[in-house]
């Protein structure tokens, strides 16, 4: 085919794309090299000052990145093995399975922002009906929202509410675009369920299954939406992830310089921690 | 064995549907509740627990001066936002990843999985890093808290997205249709408009309600990026929620908001059951 064409169907995307991304991304290297604050708001030049806060002097931004770790992880490993479960049930024939498939979706479609105000006046400690349910059945108030551990398990149920059905849903097409042959010999050599599960579905579900886990983590290390309204980060600093971190120093502080100092150190965190999961994690579920 | 797995699978399923359907039970409940009746005690059936009334639902109407919440403008400003990023990501982001199925670039050390890796990779980019460069860009050409600047954001958030998806469609698509056409006499422009497009609506259908979710749902670039000129729906129910809390137009506004995409579940479940959504979500 022509030479040039090629380039007539990239280059409008490729350029777009870098267009829009170029002057945020070394704006942000630049701007984490100054001191740009709301009492002296210009581009000056103070060097590596602003990294040597960060590595030295800032311990909230380590806590807030490890809480941001644990608060990943933790909801993504909950999402697959419920999403999982969820697109094995609903896979093959069973009572009402169009009826269950479209359940099993619908938290996805909705506004993360607006579910979670849902979900505050749901967990509300005096006037939710979580812990008035729970009154019935003699069990005392939980505070749900303002107890320092317990409000990063709320974080953790609202965040499996809202994207558990995207993994359901990338494992869900994948087990249907998965081919027969294999199922057959296995009923052929009378597997059980169990071993059928262990030996059939899963190895072959593992390429599938690792793409979605990485999606989902990409997703799940930017959880802000639902920690802002939920907690505010709080109580005290309970919750604090590191994108809500930044937010507060640039946003609120008004501390540029080192709220892009931050976002560049999280930025780049983020691409080496991601590529190096990626790669540990085809190494442990691709065997053969 | 197979009785304890089949009564364990349906309580599991049970119990997750319970799970998911509780918010919205409860918040449908609550939009029908007025201040006696969400402060006194918990209450949960209207007519049993408590005088239904509509106030919840009738503020959404109303002008601001009056009172209400006027959730209209916000609500087509969504929907302009969402529509008019999400289109431009598909047409770029469906000439980018045609590009990158059919053709073979080379450029240093720079191969096609290269490119389509940077597209998806924009994804990992957080909100934040690019929410503070965005704020201080968009003001000095004075986009700030407009729909325009909103659009353009969104295309990054986006087109990702749609290449993403479309790369892996293209890839199924046979090359045969494509070269036919070009013996047909067709140019590579018209094989791909007349011959390969037609076939990948099924893609193109997905790759959208994909963008359309994506788009609809984000809240944090609204957040930062718009003030009071403009407003987008999400911004808008949580503005809601610092004030004091008005729970009945709070979750009237909430249910309104996310009932739109709820049809998107539909459209979803169909492509998977009809086993289109299998080649495309790989």
């Amino acid at each position: 085919m022509n030479f040039k064409h090629k380039f007539v169907f990239l280059f409008p995307g490729l350029f777009v794309l870098i267009g829009i991304l170029i002057f945020p991304i070394i704006f942000t290297i630049r701007l984490s090299l100054s001191g740009w604050n709301s009492y002296t708001p210009e581009m000056n030049f103070i060097g590596i000052t602003n990294y040597i806060r960060l590595f030295t002097d800032d311990p909230r931004f380590w806590e807030s990145f490890f809480r941001l770790s644990f608060l990943s992880v933790t909801t993504v490993i909950l999402q697959y093995v419920i999403g999982f479960a969820l697109a094995m049930m609903v896979w093959r024939e069973i009572k009402f399975k169009r009826f269950f498939r479209v359940i099993f979706l619908v938290p996805m479609m909705t506004t993360p922002v607006i579910m979670t105000v849902i979900w505050r006046t749901f967990f509300h400690e005096s006037l939710g009906p979580v812990n008035d349910l729970l009154g019935g059945l003699g069990v005392k108030p939980i505070l749900w929202l303002s107890d320092p551990i317990i409000a990063k398990f709320t974080v953790i149920i609202v965040e499996v509410w809202q994207w558990t059905p995207f993994m359901f849903l990338l494992l869900l097409a994948g087990l249907l675009s998965l081919p027969k042959e294999p199922f057959l010999a296995a009923a052929i050599d009378g597997a059980s369920p169990f071993r059928k599960f262990v030996y059939v579905t899963f190895p072959l579900m593992a390429p599938i299954s690792i793409g979605a886990i990485i999606i989902r983590l990409i997703e799940a290390s930017k959880i802000m939406d639902t920690v802002f309204v939920l907690t505010s980060g709080g109580p005290g600093t309970a919750t604090e992830t590191s994108s809500f971190y930044i937010y507060i120093k640039g946003l609120r502080e008004f501390q540029m310089g080192y709220a892009a100092t931050l976002s560049f150190t999280y930025l780049v965190i983020m691409i080496i921690s991601l590529t190096i999961i990626a790669k540990v994690l085809t190494k442990l579920m691709i065997k053969e | 064995m197979s009785k304890l797995y089949t009564f364990l699978k349906y309580f599991f399923i049970t119990f997750w549907t319970v799970f998911v359907v509780a918010p919205f039970l409860w918040a449908v409940s609550t939009s029908f509740k007025d201040f006696q009746s969400v402060n006194s005690k918990v209450t949960y059936i209207p007519w049993l627990d408590f005088e239904p009334t509509l106030e919840g639902w009738r503020v959404l109407v109303k002008s601001p001066a009056k009172g209400g919440v006027d959730i209209v403008e916000p609500y087509f400003n969504s929907i302009f936002v969402t529509c008019t990023a999400s289109l431009i990501s598909i047409v770029l982001g469906t000439l980018a990843a045609y590009a990158l199925s059919r053709f073979t670039f080379k450029a240093g050390f720079v191969r096609n999985n290269d490119i389509t890796f940077f597209f998806i990779s924009q994804r990992i980019m957080p909100p934040i890093v690019l929410s503070i460069p965005f704020f201080i860009f968009l003001s000095t050409i004075g986009l700030l808290d407009s729909l325009l600047g909103l659009v353009v954001v969104y295309i990054v958030l986006l087109m990702p997205i749609a290449v993403w998806i479309m790369v892996d469609f293209f890839n199924r698509v046979p090359k045969e249709l494509d070269e036919t056409a070009l013996i047909d006499g067709c140019n590579p422009y018209q094989a791909f408009y007349k011959v390969v497009l037609p076939n990948s609506i099924p893609g193109l259908i997905v790759a959208g309600m994909f963008c359309i979710i994506f788009g609809w749902i984000d809240f944090f670039f609204a957040f930062i990026l718009t003030f009071t000129e403009v407003q987008l729906l999400p911004v808008k129910v949580v503005a809601l929620n610092s004030s004091i809390t008005p729970w009945w137009s709070l979750s009237a506004s909430a249910l309104v908001s996310v009932a739109p995409l709820i049809i998107v579940a539909f459209i979803v479940e169909r492509y998977l059951s009809k086993g289109n959504l299998s080649g495309a979500l790989k």
